[in-house]
């Protein structure tokens, strides 16, 4: 594909994200901090974050297993988490922490499960649309050189 | 017996005749006898002290007894039988024992009665004499009190005729004065004038020269002294027949302010007197009394006291409507400068304005009207203009450069500029002359002169040029080297010039500038002048071009420039130097970023606001510490991460100006650091500025921050403007509390 056309789809996506709040400000913060001398910083990041949320949804998972439910473990691994998706600007994911740290104070188990269904689906949909997004970026910019 | 008898014979026998004589004088001798002692006693029942009663006592009954002899005698005439005889008898002889006994103690009592008698006599002198002594008292007391009176009256005024009036009327009234008069020195002091009288109202101005005898003796004393009534001093009243009273004068001393020394008394040898004449009144008996002259010589001392507080005052009077006149004047005359230069600064301002503009005109006109075609008479006459013209020009912004130089409006512009180029361009202007002159110019500039300097470059410049252009216009052949070089401290102090006392610091450098010429020099003595205004040399080689105030100015902007500029010659034809040192400021390294010349280029948004600065990012979430270390690495800073208190507390050093953490772990750990940082860099300025990231919106945790010391708190997220901007402020401020 043509460089343009490339450059026109990522742009789309990118609109799309943000559009569909998906994504917000920080995001762009971060786009911002990208130059020639950290030429794939938001990448970088985000990789970080996969990683970093992974390991915290399998301690969340553990916890919210074990019988009984320490909540305020909870709490701490939901705040990292949050943490994390805030920084790079994760908007749907951080909304979703929120609502589960709500039922975390509140002591519902039921609700924290329900709640913790929602950051995980909404978490594997940022994940999905990001890689793709990323993988057209990369595109672009080999079709660029090219 | 009647026949021996040739006695007349009467019709009574003589015998009975004498007998009856007898019986008679017997009888009233008793009498008498018996009445004496009774009116003894009588008076002296009726007197209180008679201190002999019993001799009295002894007295009466001597003459009792007496008296009763004499009564028995009397029937002695006639036969008596033996009773009588007998009681006769013991009746004389207790008389006669009492008699005796009496007589012997008169003896001894009447030497007393006598004494006595003397005693009262002496009593009677004494009292007479206490007396006599009481009414000198009392006189003394009477003469206080007025003196007293007087002084209260005299000092009662600061008023020098009230004083004196006041002291002639109470003394006139005290001592019942028939005149009382006061005789004052005049200005010239050689005649004594009749001031004050008592009774005359308005005494016409007698005077008498005071080198009289009896002037000399009055003045001589301090006492009062009695004169004359016919001296010319006392010639007060009118003549009349009557004997004059006696009349005395007292000297006055009339202190002056300066006989008060602060630690010395007045002494009395002043040499002004005034004198003060009193005269009892005529066809009195009185005479001057010493206890009066007493209270005369006191009154004309504390009169002289009183005078002289009243001259003290009139004094200190006079000397404050000086002042305040002298204040007025001052006042009107300030008033009247600052008019005058008010008026000259507007009229300078009108001038500068009014004459520049048509100088300009006609100088740009006269060298347009050069580039056009002109025949060589023409451009010669063009050539002129321009020259004059220019000349008319430089002249005028001399004169209002050195107007308003004097006055101290002027104000260096002080910019930072290249000094190597002020030398060139000044070089550049000079050339043409020196070439057409076939003089040599060289420019020397040491190797440790800085090539920028803060200072006021335009007239750094002028100064050069002028002392450049001197060298030039005043040499006809030769070279003139022209030196820079940063002077050293000890070179700086000029013997000519004590008050010039440079006084080095970090940054600042004094330039010295030397500027040698081989021209015709200047004598020795006129060296002096050249920096003042409107003053020439004489010289007869001299093409004076100039209006003379050339190196005025230029002193007075070395001097704005804490400088100090001097011409050295050794004499005519030896050429000069001229020499200044000023002081230029040292750019310092921040100001570098702001020279243009700078290598460095900028990064994508143009600013590395914080290059190089340390900065520990702690975060336990490592998508936040990425990020927040991106930000800063963008922003130019150098960063060290840690991932927990520990290491956080560990890695921490002096190096780091800034510590970033993010303090929302529910855990409240955060703050422990930086309760942990504060023991570790307990001076201030070794410690780095502790800032909190936190995503809670809530005023406890901004309380909790400033609680345990941390310099900031910022809310995340954080973009790259607010890092920059929140760095920037933390940096100069050293404390940022975002508004939560």
């Amino acid at each position: 594909m043509d460089r343009n056309r490339l450059q026109h789809q990522v742009a789309c996506m990118r609109r799309s994200l943000f559009d569909q709040g998906y994504l917000d400000e920080q995001f762009i913060q971060l786009e911002e901090l990208q130059d020639d001398a950290n030429p794939n910083f938001v990448q970088e990041i985000v990789t970080l974050f996969y990683t970093d949320s992974a390991r915290l949804i399998q301690s969340i998972e553990q916890a919210l297993n074990s019988r009984p439910i320490d909540f305020s473990k909870l709490d701490d691994y939901m705040h990292q988490f949050k943490g994390s998706s805030s920084s790079i600007g994760a908007k749907k994911v951080t909304s979703e922490c929120t609502v589960f740290r709500e039922y975390c104070r509140a002591e519902n188990a039921e609700g924290c499960i329900r709640s913790f269904q929602q950051v995980k689906q909404e978490y594997a949909i940022l994940r999905r649309k990001l890689e793709v997004y990323f993988q057209m970026v990369r595109q672009a910019a080999v079709a660029h050189t090219a | 017996m009647e026949l021996n008898c040739n006695c007349i014979e009467p019709h009574l026998p003589p015998d009975d005749l004498l007998m009856k004589y007898q019986y008679i004088s017997d009888f009233f001798i008793a009498l008498a006898y018996f009445s004496i002692p009774l009116e003894l006693i009588y008076f002296v029942k009726k007197s209180a002290v008679f201190p002999y009663r019993w001799v009295l006592v002894q007295f009466g009954a001597f003459i009792v007894l007496c008296g009763a002899t004499h009564l028995i005698n009397l029937w002695t005439f006639t036969i008596h039988s033996r009773t009588v005889a007998m009681v006769m008898t013991t009746a004389k002889v207790l008389t006669a024992v009492v008699s005796c006994a009496t007589a012997l103690m008169l003896v001894h009592i009447i030497p007393d009665l006598l004494s006595v008698k003397t005693r009262e006599l002496f009593l009677k002198n004494k009292a007479a004499e206490l007396d006599r002594e009481m009414g000198l008292i009392r006189t003394q007391e009477e003469t206080g009190r007025h003196v007293r009176m007087l002084t209260h009256e005299i000092r009662s005024t600061l008023d020098r005729h009230t004083i004196l009036k006041t002291t002639l009327v109470e003394l006139g009234r005290t001592l019942g004065l028939e005149e009382c008069a006061l005789w004052m020195p005049t200005r010239t002091g050689l005649e004594l004038q009749l001031s004050y009288t008592l009774r005359q109202q308005n005494p016409v101005g007698y005077t008498v020269p005071i080198h009289l005898p009896v002037i000399n003796q009055v003045f001589s004393s301090s006492r009062a002294v009695k004169i004359s009534p016919n001296c010319p001093l006392a010639r007060l009243r009118p003549a009349g027949k009557y004997m004059p009273g006696e009349v005395v004068a007292v000297r006055v001393p009339l202190l002056h302010l300066t006989n008060f020394q602060i630690n010395d008394w007045p002494e009395l040898s002043t040499k002004r007197y005034a004198l003060m004449v009193l005269m009892l009144p005529s066809d009195s008996a009185r005479q001057w009394h010493v206890h009066e002259l007493e209270l005369v010589e006191v009154v004309a001392d504390q009169v002289a006291v009183a005078l002289s507080h009243a001259a003290i005052l009139e004094e200190s009077m006079r000397a404050r409507d000086l002042l305040m006149e002298q204040n007025v004047a001052l006042d009107l005359a300030r008033r009247e400068a600052e008019t005058a230069i008010r008026a000259r600064n507007d009229f300078l301002a009108v001038m500068n304005h009014e004459m520049r503009t048509p100088m300009h005109a006609i100088i740009a006109l006269s060298s347009l009207l050069q580039e056009t075609e002109l025949t060589p008479e023409q451009r010669l006459m063009v050539e002129t203009i321009l020259k004059s013209s220019n000349l008319l020009a430089t002249l005028i912004n001399d004169v209002l450069d050195l107007s308003r130089l004097e006055d101290g409006s002027l104000q260096l512009d002080v910019a930072t500029f290249n000094l190597y180029a002020v030398f060139r361009e000044v070089l550049n202007l000079i050339k043409p002359i020196p070439s057409v002159k076939k003089l040599h110019v060289s420019l020397n500039l040491a190797p440790d002169l800085p090539e920028f300097a803060i200072g006021d470059d335009k007239r750094l410049m002028q100064t050069i040029l002028n002392v450049v252009g001197n060298a030039v216009k005043f040499s006809k052949e030769g070279s003139i080297s022209i030196t820079a070089f940063v002077a050293k401290p000890e070179s700086l102090r000029d013997p000519r010039a004590p008050e010039f006392f440079p006084v080095p610091s970090d940054n600042h450098f004094y330039l010295r500038v030397q500027v040698k010429d081989s021209g015709s020099g200047i004598s020795p003595q006129d060296i002096p002048k050249l920096f003042t205004k409107f003053a020439q040399n004489q010289a007869p080689t001299r093409n004076s071009g100039g209006s003379g105030l050339g190196l005025a100015i230029c002193k007075r902007f070395v001097n704005l420039m804490d400088g100090h500029i001097w011409i050295e010659s050794e004499g005519l034809g030896k050429g000069c130097t001229a020499i200044f040192i000023v002081k230029l400021g040292i750019p310092e390294r921040w100001n570098e970023s702001k020279i243009p010349f700078m290598p460095k280029a900028s990064t994508n948004h143009g600013q590395t606001a914080f290059p190089g600065l340390k900065v520990l990012v702690m975060d336990e979430n490592g998508v936040s510490r990425m990020v927040t270390k991106g930000l800063l690495v963008h922003l130019g800073c150098d960063v060290t991460m840690v991932s927990s208190i520990e290491e956080c507390l560990r890695v921490v050093s002096h190096e780091h100006k800034v510590v970033l953490m993010d303090v929302c772990v529910p855990g409240m750990d955060g703050y422990e650091i930086a309760v942990r940082i504060h023991e570790k860099f307990p001076k201030r300025h070794e410690r780095p500025l502790i800032v909190a990231l936190t995503g809670n919106t809530d005023k406890v945790t901004k309380e909790n921050c400033m609680r345990v010391g941390m310099d900031g708190v910022i809310l995340k997220p954080v973009s790259l403007d607010k890092m920059r901007s929140v760095l920037s402020d933390l940096l100069e401020h050293r404390v940022l509390f975002e508004a939560i």
